[in-house]
């Protein structure tokens, strides 16, 4: 008995601070219409902040705690809110969700870069140890502080969401938003207020979770799934259920603590994985989100239909490129270039679910795990039964990850990969050998199991599997165009636009989703099993959660529609550790590249291939000069082979060849055009002398109104399909989900 | 038309009530549409026939009432079921696959509606409505008028059985919708039951052979075009405020 009440005392003392958490996320989720995937690198952050002053600069308590969750965490969200988030309430939700998690990535390395974790950092408890007795049950003062604090939050957000004004406006959005901006509000002074607030509160659950889970940047940062779970309790909505949510969390965490055996295999880290479980729960009981409308957009898209011909071409290239890699490299060098392919064809999965089909995973390096693992288990030798068990393993357990999900909202799916990740990271990827009934079942065995390359015949070298590698590359980049151009890929776009109109033809759209997330998790899978076979041997690490984020980011980066956002994420992912090693001060700078290149570039759908294709565009239509370019590339090649051009100057002349082909036919485009407008009739005139030396056309009218979202309609309606709730009234009767 | 020689509805809404927070924006509405008709539905703005439309198609779960497709009850069904069964719509608010050309636009309607049905296909829906030549257009690069056919093909292209409009007609020109208006009826012909929300009114008075008047959630009147213009409540609410239409 007494074990029990010290559990629940315990417990309650944990969900105060997970309330604390999850009523932040809460606030910035009603308020915002964002998910703040970086709560959790701001209680980081907090909590390293507190401990700099408290206790490495020697401050005072009060005073440290004040500077902390009184200036600074404020002031992170006031901006966070400026530069990061204003403006992004009308993107769709893809690229909210990746601009916070671009947001979590950065202020990851940020704090890793800042605190390295090569010192020890103890954080005590306010008071130590001491402690007050309640009916025979121990109660340390910090934990009665934790649950006064609860408290306090608690009465201080009633007072603020229905005493003030600012909260009236709050409540207003947090309530329905729609409805709130038809009245005329314009949330932008509510948004900063919310990220103001929210980051304050995961500071404050930081420095009090610290303590008990110590100093550490992935363990605070993860901390959040608990919030998470929570928050999901109350649908990311209702502020008292996410207290109700905080409270069965905290329980249940103390009573596990309490109770759960301590020397089974299968149930020793079992704790954590149990935010993670009532989250998938409560995932199940939700109610189905309706369908949403088509989105707002700022940029315009770019998901080109590939033809054949282009296809195959970019395909041989492909392969033609690696060979040459493999003609040039020493054979460590060619390990190095192999890992780069194989996580380019992990990075390839990522195309038809992000970029056809508008969903997102920040699991996809788990996926590639377990394919790594069934292929260390089931692939001895290489064997290609290995390969393919590990895409359906991978693809089967895609599947079951994604059904809770499909009813509801985009953002749903996107916290249960986080989640899935979490728990294999903390659970099952940390298991030993066990046996489930006749099963025996073998993970990552005691930290590290050896995967075999895939085996097969005259694929002998370094160098023949580097080619080897490219050839899988370019076949799996053929099945991506294969699945553009197919009706399922047509599916997968239309839902993307307007998943409402979907339905209303008769798409099932809970099924595409299904369909495209498992085949996405296959090909992760195979990709995985291929990537564990350059490796050699692989680890937990090679798979965790915090892998699967750059992953994702510098894929939307490099233009997440083709497989050129696949090959810049293999690039970056896989090469930039390379880098490291040649020059040691990038360290810190590839901690928060991949976070901050998110966060500037996520938002634009296109990325960085699409702008390289437009500067090379003119180049298509200009023979003489394509054919100069692609001798020009031959040649450099040809003096790398002859050894005349190695190193770093080979790899800037291989890049400024065809930028200078590019740069050379846009001069003389312009020019062209420049002579052509000369010459051109009155009827003609260039676009933006129109309306001025001749009155618009009806066509050029009814373009700008379109451009503009100008349709004359005379008032707004809020949309049917509960749009994804950041949208601006302006934008939202532009949008008009679903009607 | 009596009700005796009345084929059955292939449409029936009965006592439909939906609530927006305190907002009653339909409430206990009923309306019948039959194959082979055009029924209109008028209204002020947000008097709630676009809820009606998302209540129809299942985008939109009401608080009570029933639909009723062929007299089969839908009102809990997804609505790729119902679309399934022969419903299609466009919206008021264009939500054409914009990523998508005009063609696939079309063709993805009718691979969806696969061999289980009969119905036109792709290039005879663009065909219909005279968009064959922007087949390979981008959707978002259409103008408003063209763009409101293109989901009317599309919608066509599921071989549907009921067919819902909602506003079809607005950005158009008065050309453009005579053309249309021979479209529509064409279509009835074939056995459609047509239901057209459009707030030019003298289109849908021309048009239909049965009006449905909403206002603020309720049915004001329900008749024959001339029932309706000669209906006082009818003027009193709506069609006085109309410029232009007889009353
Ligand atoms: N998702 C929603 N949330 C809250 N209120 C809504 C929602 N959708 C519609 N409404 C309200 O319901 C009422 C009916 O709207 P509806 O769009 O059905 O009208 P309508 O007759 O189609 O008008 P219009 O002629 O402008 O298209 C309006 O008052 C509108 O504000
Ligand atoms: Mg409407």
């Amino acid at each position: 008995m007494d074990q029990f009440l010290q559990a629940t005392i315990t417990g309650i003392a944990t969900a105060a601070i997970l309330a604390v958490a999850a009523s932040g996320l809460v606030l910035t989720y009603t308020t915002t219409g964002i998910f703040n995937f970086a709560h959790g690198a701001i209680g980081m952050l907090g909590a390293f902040a507190y401990w700099q002053l408290r206790f490495d600069w020697g401050w005072p308590a009060p005073v440290a705690l004040l500077v902390v969750l009184g200036v600074l965490a404020p002031l992170l969200g006031v901006a966070i809110e400026l530069v990061v988030m204003r403006g992004l309430h009308d993107a769709p939700e893809a690229a909210r969700v990746v601009v916070s998690v671009g947001l979590l990535a950065a202020l990851l390395g940020l704090g890793l870069w800042v605190w390295p974790t090569d010192v020890a950092r103890p954080l005590t408890r306010f008071w130590g140890n001491e402690h007050i007795s309640v009916l025979g049950v121990r109660l340390t003062w910090h934990e009665v502080v934790a649950i006064l604090v609860a408290a306090g939050l608690a009465l201080g957000l009633r007072a603020l969401l229905y005493g003030t004004r600012a909260g009236l406006a709050m409540r207003a959005a947090v309530d329905d938003r729609a409805l709130s901006m038809l009245n005329g509000a314009r949330p932008h002074r509510s948004a900063v207020l919310a990220w103001a607030i929210g980051c304050t509160c995961a500071a404050l659950a930081g420095i009090l979770i610290s303590p008990a889970i110590g100093l550490m940047h992935v363990n605070l940062t993860l901390m959040i799934v608990n919030a998470y779970a929570a928050a999901m309790i109350g649908r990311l909505r209702n502020l008292p259920m996410t207290f109700a949510g905080a409270v069965a969390l905290g329980l249940l965490d103390a009573y596990a603590l309490t109770y759960l055996p301590t020397d089974s295999i299968l149930l020793a880290q079992f704790r954590f994985a149990i935010p993670v479980i009532l989250l998938f729960a409560v995932l199940l009981v939700l109610r189905q989100d309706r369908l949403r409308g088509h989105a707002a957009r700022s940029t315009r898209e770019v998901v080109p239909r590939p033809g054949w011909s282009g296809s195959l071409a970019t395909a041989a290239l492909f392969v033609a490129a690696g060979v040459v890699a493999a003609q040039i490299t020493s054979a460590p060098d060619a390990v190095a270039v192999q890992k780069i392919v194989a996580v380019a064809i992990i990075a390839l999965s990522l195309v038809p679910l992000v970029g056809f089909a508008g969903q997102l995973s920040l699991c996809q390096m788990s996926f590639a795990g377990i394919g790594a693992v069934v292929m260390a288990h089931h692939g001895h030798g290489g064997d290609p039964v290995g390969l393919l068990l590990a895409t359906v393993v991978a693809g089967a357990v895609g599947a079951l990850v994604a059904l809770p999900t499909v009813r509801l909202a985009g953002i749903y799916l996107a916290l249960a990969t986080a989640a899935f990740a979490m728990m294999l990271d903390l659970w099952i990827f940390g298991l030993r050998d066990f046996e489930v009934g006749p099963l025996s079942i073998s993970i990552f065995g005691t930290g590290s199991v050896a995967v075999d390359p895939i085996d097969v015949p005259g694929v002998d070298s370094a160098h023949d599997r580097l080619v080897f590698l490219s050839v899988v590359f370019a076949l799996l980049y053929l099945l991506v165009v294969a699945i553009r151009r197919s009706t399922f890929g047509q599916r997968l776009l239309a839902f993307k636009d307007s998943p409402a109109a979907s339905a209303t033809l008769g798409v099932n759209t809970m099924l595409v989703r299904l369909a495209v997330f498992t085949l996405s998790a296959a090909m992760a899978g195979f990709g995985g099993a291929l990537y564990g076979g350059t490796l050699g041997a692989v680890s937990a690490q090679n798979f965790a959660f915090a892998q699967s984020l750059p992953l994702l980011l510098l894929a939307v980066v490099g233009g997440i529609g083709t497989a050129a956002g696949a090959l810049v994420a293999g690039v970056l992912v896989g090469g930039l550790p390379l880098l490291v090693e040649v020059a040691p001060w990038f360290e810190n700078v590839n901690r928060v590249l991949p976070g901050t290149m998110g966060i500037a570039l996520g938002r634009n759908p296109n990325g960085i291939a699409h702008q390289i294709r437009v500067g090379l565009a003119p180049l298509r239509r200009q023979p003489a000069l394509l054919a100069g370019t692609v001798a020009g590339v031959a040649a450099v090649v040809g003096l790398r082979l002859a050894e005349v051009l190695t190193g770093t100057p080979f790899a800037l002349a291989l890049a400024a060849v065809p930028a200078a082909g590019g740069l050379a036919a846009q001069v003389l485009a312009a020019r062209r055009a420049a002579g052509a407008t000369a010459t051109e009739g009155p009827d003609d005139v260039p676009l933006e002398w129109a309306g001025i030396v001749r009155p618009f056309t009806a066509e050029e009218v009814a373009t700008m109104d379109r451009v503009l979202g100008l349709e004359r309609r005379p008032e707004p309606t809020p949309s049917l399909a509960g749009a994804p709730s950041g949208v601006s009234a302006p934008a939202r009767t532009a949008a008009g989900a679903g009607r | 038309m009596t009700a005796a020689t009345a084929p059955a509805a292939a449409l029936e809404v009965r006592d439909v009530v939906v609530r927006f927070g305190g907002h009653l924006a339909l409430d206990r509405v009923s309306l019948t549409a039959r194959p082979g008709e055009v029924t209109g539905l008028i209204g002020p703005n947000g008097a709630g026939k676009t809820t009606l439309f998302n209540v129809v198609t299942g985008l939109q779960a009401p608080q009570r009432g029933t639909v009723l497709l062929d007299g089969r009850d839908v009102t809990r069904l997804a609505p790729y079921r119902r679309a399934r069964r022969g419903l299609a719509r466009t919206f008021q608010r264009l939500e054409l696959f914009g990523l998508l050309t005009v063609a696939e636009n079309v063709e993805l309607a009718a691979s969806v509606r696969g061999r289980r049905r009969p119905g036109r296909s792709a290039d005879e829906a663009l065909e219909l409505v005279g968009l064959r030549d922007l087949a390979d257009v981008r959707a978002d690069e259409l103008p408003t008028g063209k763009a409101r056919l293109v989901e009317l093909a599309r919608a066509l292209a599921t071989g549907p059985r009921v067919l819902l409009l909602d506003e079809p007609a607005s950005g158009q020109s008065e050309a453009e919708t005579e053309e249309f208006r021979e479209v529509l009826l064409a279509v009835a012909g074939e056995g459609i039951a047509v239901v057209l929300v459009e707030h030019d009114v003298q289109l849908v008075m021309r048009t239909c052979s049965q009006v449905h008047v909403l206002d603020f959630g309720r049915v004001l009147a329900a008749g024959t075009p001339e029932e309706i213009r000669g209906n006082e409540a009818v003027i009193e609410a709506y069609l006085g405020a109309a410029p232009g239409v007889p009353a």
